[in-house]
């Protein structure tokens, strides 16, 4: 078993499917920057997830399915916004209504548009295709682990460096956190903290539809009823734990793809049963969870105590 | 009654009404048959006996998790473990009453543990936060993935039935809830259901430790100035909403519906639950009419699904409208400030004329 | 220093929506390169007038002139792009970002899409250090201690181009040695042409750095003066003056033989690590209402938090009718009969969405004749909050109403109908008539005479020294932690008396009477 986990196929694996749970996080980590919590992540991934589908299918073409499937994803965010920021409503009951009208969404269009029940076994889509960089795939090791990987995935690295040089490198990536922190300081030197949250929640919905979309295509060729199973909450322990920030959050996310990806493997053997391995991601975040919070609670006790 | 509330009302039948209307939209866009369709949905359950059962068994769960979060939620608790509480109620329960044969102590003890472990179930996200300060809205839902998965190996490894796929063991007669209505799967739940809710609103409105949770919920600093412990408030609205989410578990395996433990997912009734909370204002004594609307409407759209071409999903697009409708603070706000704009100035002629 | 006028605000009104008159007539004018104090009490109406300069709030009469032209501050930044910076008493900072991330935010230069950081880190570094500030740009705002935190606030003003600078109670929370580094700065700033407002109650932080002071009464500014010119006697009397006395049957003094409360070497530090309660003792009896004057934020509320339990930490001795508090919950304090009526009535005093009813028994609802074990006595309690809210002149529709829908006179009521209701021996009453109406207020301080003369033991904590005067039997004042003065005679001490000790003119080392042994 040795053998398979050091392979660079284990490796590949691993990052198949961390895919969806880092887009998810990078997705919850610009919300949670900018002050909101985007729980609607799980609903936006599968709304995503189904439209991928359909307009690929529509289209003949994974990249314009993918725009089509990005921007409905950002317009979702941004109905969030508007309910949250302009009707004043509270942001968890928003996102549970909006995953709600997505569960059952999903399944309604499904057979509005097919008449499939559940499964779009009769679309038949395009899928993003799986590449390889000339040049990296050289590289012994990691060239094997990256080589044929899907297009996503290598789109889902990129946003961790994009989104990384965004919050911290722009002015409005600066905008975002100050909005997020301390939101009469960012007022006071006449920034709009309704204009960036409305940016944030727009970007996060078109990062969560990425995540959407590479299940649907990518990392499975069609779409089943449900298919996002709590990636979308997954991703807001993850950003936390990763305290919010891209980098962090990818490295949570390559845990739970480890987690995955092992219990794919621990499937085939007998040495712990598989529904304790699949424990392993959720028990992690809960620790990780308690630990980063408690350090929190400690550096905040020392800094009033002196 | 004053404005206040009978705006609350009123935006509450404006949700709901709209919610229907679009929901009856998009069948008319979606369906061949609309008319048939929108028929079977609104008076389907009432064509039968058998349907109007439909409708009582599905409030049980409904009303048991929705008075739960209603505890929860009335202590401000953001916590999500009702679903994952309810999971492992159920499976606690079968394990008791796969086991068990004697009548009456068996399906008792059955409820009692299902309870316990949910309480139990829930107090981790509440105990985190007080000692760590960690967000309980998300450690519950991570943990109701640990219930899920528990429950998976457990049904795998301990009590699955080898001779069938995906099932425990029997559960004994002697553990069943008794049905209450021949002809119909209508159970001895419901009894229960609503005596928690109503026990449920003698806790939060009629007690001690409930007004100390209300006012906790309301405004922590002046429950905190008035001498109340938080931290008793948080761990004891915690330990009871899972218990009464974990009860509710329990009783709906013992149901008539269920001869073995064969959840493989989780049901989602911790969500509705918080629609429930929701749509009865966080009171338990409202949650078997906000169940009875929701069951209603759950089992219309399920005639209307085996009758016609619209889909059984429907029904929570309906819902996801009403809880956007009804939370949204500035929906109708014009009015309501109209309303208590009429109120005030009511009340300064009366203060004139006194 | 020319005699350049840079602004004018003539004749501002304001007033606010509620019907509050913040600003009667208010005229200010400022010269180029003067640091011009702005005095005046709590409610003098400075931070109206400073609001209206700095765009936050419109006046409702009278003209601002910039440099002679006649001018309209619609918002912060039109005030920022006017060459107005202020430097809040909360500071406005993100705590994770830095220094330079702070001063550049909203602003920053750009190279292509990214913000020019070498350049930002420049530019925030050498304009720290054309004003003589020793900041490290690159450091995190919450690493760094409050004085600095400061300094990144007048920087962030002075980076944007502010020529006048409004500085809000700039030294209420720095030590000693921050506060000479800041005028050291202050100076500084003046000699390269900058003008400044300091907002402030210290009379001698005004004597050592400011030019001219004008002081503010009641919404009205009652003169501009030269600093060299005027002392701080007259400074004092100008800022704190009695209105009409309030008319008050108190009656002869009883003064029992119980010493509710003993206070020891109390010393308290707030959250921030600053000292704010500096080695208090004084003892409590019952029948006399003790007062406590003093300008807000000289240790009054942590005083009150911990006397009443909601704060722990603290060094020294709390004696509550013979009991140690030290590790008694606030429900242990209150079962000794204390009652306390919160400085902020709708965050502390009420749960504003929950009934006039529910409200009424958060502190006694565990009293025997209101629940039993488990359960709570409606009846008994309906019956109750009717009789409360008779007794107490509530004006509402009843006891079901929400206490949010009250007006603020009538919330307070509620609150204290609540506290006086449990017939307590010591009542807290921190700022208890504050921004109600006359006829609510009256009631009120009937009540506290009431009790007094019941044999209670009253603390009064009060902004309002009509009330303070006509009420105390005993009158302390504190400034910085400390009771700067202390009358035992209060009918005979005269307001400009209370004036400078509350001002820290008048400091008394022998306080006679605040202990009975």
């Amino acid at each position: 078993m040795w053998n398979a986990i050091l392979s660079p196929d284990f490796f590949g694996a691993i990052l198949r499917a961390a895919t969806p749970i880092l887009f998810a996080t990078l997705a919850a980590a610009i919300a949670s920057k900018s002050g909101i919590t985007n729980m609607a992540l799980e609903g936006i991934m599968l709304f995503s997830a189904l439209f991928g589908v359909i307009f690929s299918s529509l289209t003949h073409s994974a990249w314009l399915g993918l725009v089509i499937t990005i921007a409905i994803g950002g317009l979702i965010g941004m109905v969030l916004a508007f309910f949250v920021l302009n009707l004043k409503t509270d942001e968890i009951l928003a996102a549970i209504a909006i995953n709600l009208v997505a569960t059952g969404g999903t399944v309604l269009i499904l057979v509005a548009f097919s008449g499939d029940r559940g499964v779009s076994s009769s679309i038949r889509s395009v899928s993003a295709p799986n590449i390889t960089i000339p040049l990296i795939d050289k590289i012994p090791f990691l060239g094997d682990v990256l080589s044929g990987q899907n297009v996503l995935t290598w789109l889902a690295l990129l946003a961790v460096l994009l989104l990384h040089l965004f919050l911290y490198k722009t002015p409005l990536g600066l905008s975002i956190r100050a909005v997020g922190e301390n939101k009469d300081a960012a007022e006071s030197v006449g920034i709009s903290s309704r204009k960036v949250q409305y940016i944030a929640l727009i970007i996060s919905g078109a990062l969560a539809a990425m995540g959407g979309f590479y299940l649907s295509g990518g990392y499975m060729n069609m779409f089943t009823k449900d298919m996002s199973g709590g990636r979308g909450f997954i991703a807001l322990a993850a950003a936390s734990m990763g305290g919010n920030t891209p980098v962090g959050g990818f490295l949570v996310s390559l845990l739970f793809g480890l987690a995955q990806a092992l219990a794919n493997i621990m499937q085939l053997t007998s040495l712990m049963p598989y529904e304790i391995i699949l424990m392993v991601p959720y028990l992690t975040t809960l620790i990780g969870l308690g630990v980063y919070y408690y350090a929190q609670k400690k550096k905040k006790e020392r800094l009033s105590g002196k | 009654m004053n404005s206040a509330k009978r705006f609350d009302i009123l935006r509450t039948v404006f949700s709901v009404l709209i919610a229907l209307a679009i929901s009856f939209a998009i069948i008319f866009v979606v369906s061949e048959q609309p008319v048939e369709a929108i028929k079977n949905l609104l008076i389907g359950p009432l064509t039968s006996k058998r349907n109007m059962g439909n409708v009582v068994e599905s409030m049980i769960p409904l009303i048991f998790t929705g008075t739960g979060v209603c505890i929860m939620f009335s202590a401000n608790q953001i916590n999500l473990a009702g679903e994952g509480a309810f999971h492992v109620g159920g499976l606690i329960a079968s394990c008791v009453a796969i086991k068990m044969t004697s009548a009456f102590v068996s399906p008792v003890a059955a409820l009692l543990c299902a309870g316990i472990v949910g309480a139990m179930f829930t107090a981790i996200p509440a105990i985190m936060k007080i000692g760590t300060t960690a967000n309980e809205l998300v450690s519950s839902l991570m943990i109701n993935y640990l219930a899920l998965y528990f429950g998976n190996y457990m049904l795998n490894n301990v009590i699955g039935d080898p001779k069938a796929s995906a099932a425990s063991y029997k559960l004994t007669e002697a553990s069943k809830l008794p049905v209450l209505v021949q002809g119909t799967r209508v159970h001895l739940g419901i009894l229960i259901a609503i005596g928690v809710a109503v026990l449920g609103y003698f806790f939060l409105y009629r007690t001690r430790t409930g007004y100390e949770l209300r006012l906790t919920g309301e405004n922590e600093e002046f429950a905190r100035y008035s001498g109340i412990s938080i931290v008793k408030v948080i761990l004891i609205s915690q330990l009871l909403g899972g218990f009464v989410a974990g009860l509710g578990g329990g009783v709906e395996m013992l149901s008539p519906i269920y001869a073995r433990f064969t959840w493989t997912s989780l049901l989602g009734y911790g969500w509705d639950a918080i629609i429930i909370c929701t749509l009865s204002r966080k009171n338990p004594l409202y949650t078997p009419f906000a169940a009875l609307f929701l069951a209603y409407l759950r089992t219309g759209a399920s005639i209307m699904a085996r009758r016609t071409d619209v889909t059984l999903e429907i029904v929570q697009i309906t819902q996801g409208i009403i809880i956007l409708l009804i939370v949204a603070e500035q929906f109708l706000s014009k009015y309501k400030h109209k309303l208590i704009a009429k109120e005030a100035k009511a009340a300064l002629k009366e203060e004139e004329a006194a | 220093m020319d005699n350049q006028i840079v602004l004018q605000m003539n004749h501002i009104m304001k007033i606010y929506g509620n019907g509050v008159v913040a600003n009667e007539d208010v005229s200010l004018e400022l010269r180029k390169g003067e640091i011009h104090a702005l005095l005046g009490e709590n409610g003098a109406g400075k931070s109206t007038l400073m609001k209206v300069l700095f765009g936050l709030e419109s006046p409702d009469q009278g003209e601002i002139l910039l440099n002679g032209q006649s001018t309209v501050i619609k918002s912060p930044q039109d005030a920022i792009s006017k060459g107005i910076g202020m430097v809040h008493q909360h500071f406005m900072l993100v705590p994770s970002l830095t220094v330079a991330e702070n001063i550049i935010l909203g602003v920053a230069p750009k190279k292509g899409l990214f913000i020019d950081m070498d350049k930002a880190v420049d530019a925030a570094q050498s304009i720290a250090k054309e004003y003589n500030f020793d900041i490290d740009v690159r450091d995190k705002v919450e690493e760094i201690p409050v004085g600095i935190k400061q300094k990144v606030e007048i920087l962030k003003a002075l980076y944007r181009g502010a020529e006048i600078l409004i500085l809000d109670e700039p030294t209420a929370v720095l030590t000693p040695q921050e506060t000479d580094e800041l005028f050291i700065q202050l100076v500084k700033l003046r000699e390269k042409g900058h003008t400044i407002i300091f907002i402030s109650h210290k009379l001698d932080e005004i004597k050592q750095i400011c030019n001219r002071a004008t002081i503010m009464r009641n919404g009205r500014s009652m003169g501009t003066y030269e600093v060299a010119d005027i002392s701080t006697k007259e400074m004092s009397k100008l800022m704190v003056g009695r209105e009409v006395s309030l008319q008050f049957e108190k009656n002869e003094q009883h003064l029992t033989d119980n010493i509710f409360m003993k206070v020891r070497n109390l010393t308290v530090n707030n959250s921030q690590g600053v000292l704010k309660v500096d080695n208090l003792s004084f003892d409590l009896k019952g029948g006399e209402i003790l007062g406590i004057a003093g300008v807000e934020g000289n240790g009054q509320t942590e005083l009150i938090d911990t006397l009443t339990g909601l704060n722990k930490k603290y060094k020294g001795t709390i004696e509550i009718k013979g009991k140690e508090i030290a590790n008694a919950s606030i429900d242990d304090i209150r079962s000794l009969k204390l009652a306390h009526i919160p400085e902020d009535r709708m965050s502390t005093g009420c749960a504003k969405t929950l009934s006039i009813q529910e409200n009424l028994f958060s502190n006694q609802y565990k009293d025997p004749k209101y629940s039993g074990r488990a359960m709570l006595k409606r009846k008994a309690i309906e019956k109750r909050s009717d009789e409360l809210i008779k007794e107490y002149l509530v004006k509402c529709r009843n006891r079901k109403q929400s206490v949010g829908m009250l007006s603020g006179g009538n919330i307070q009521k509620v609150i204290v109908a609540r506290e006086f209701s449990t017939g307590p021996d010591i009542i807290i009453a921190n700022q208890p008539t504050r921004g109600i109406d006359v006829g609510a207020a009256a009631f009120i301080r009937q009540r506290l005479l009431e009790f007094r003369d019941a044999g209670c033991a009253v603390i009064l904590i009060s902004a309002d020294l009509t009330e303070i005067f006509s009420l105390s039997d005993r009158l302390a004042v504190m400034y910085k932690g400390k009771f700067a003065g202390f009358f035992t005679d209060v009918e005979n001490v005269t307001e400009e008396e209370l004036g400078q000790h509350m001002l820290g003119i008048k400091k008394d080392d022998v306080l006679e009477g605040v202990m009975y042994e």
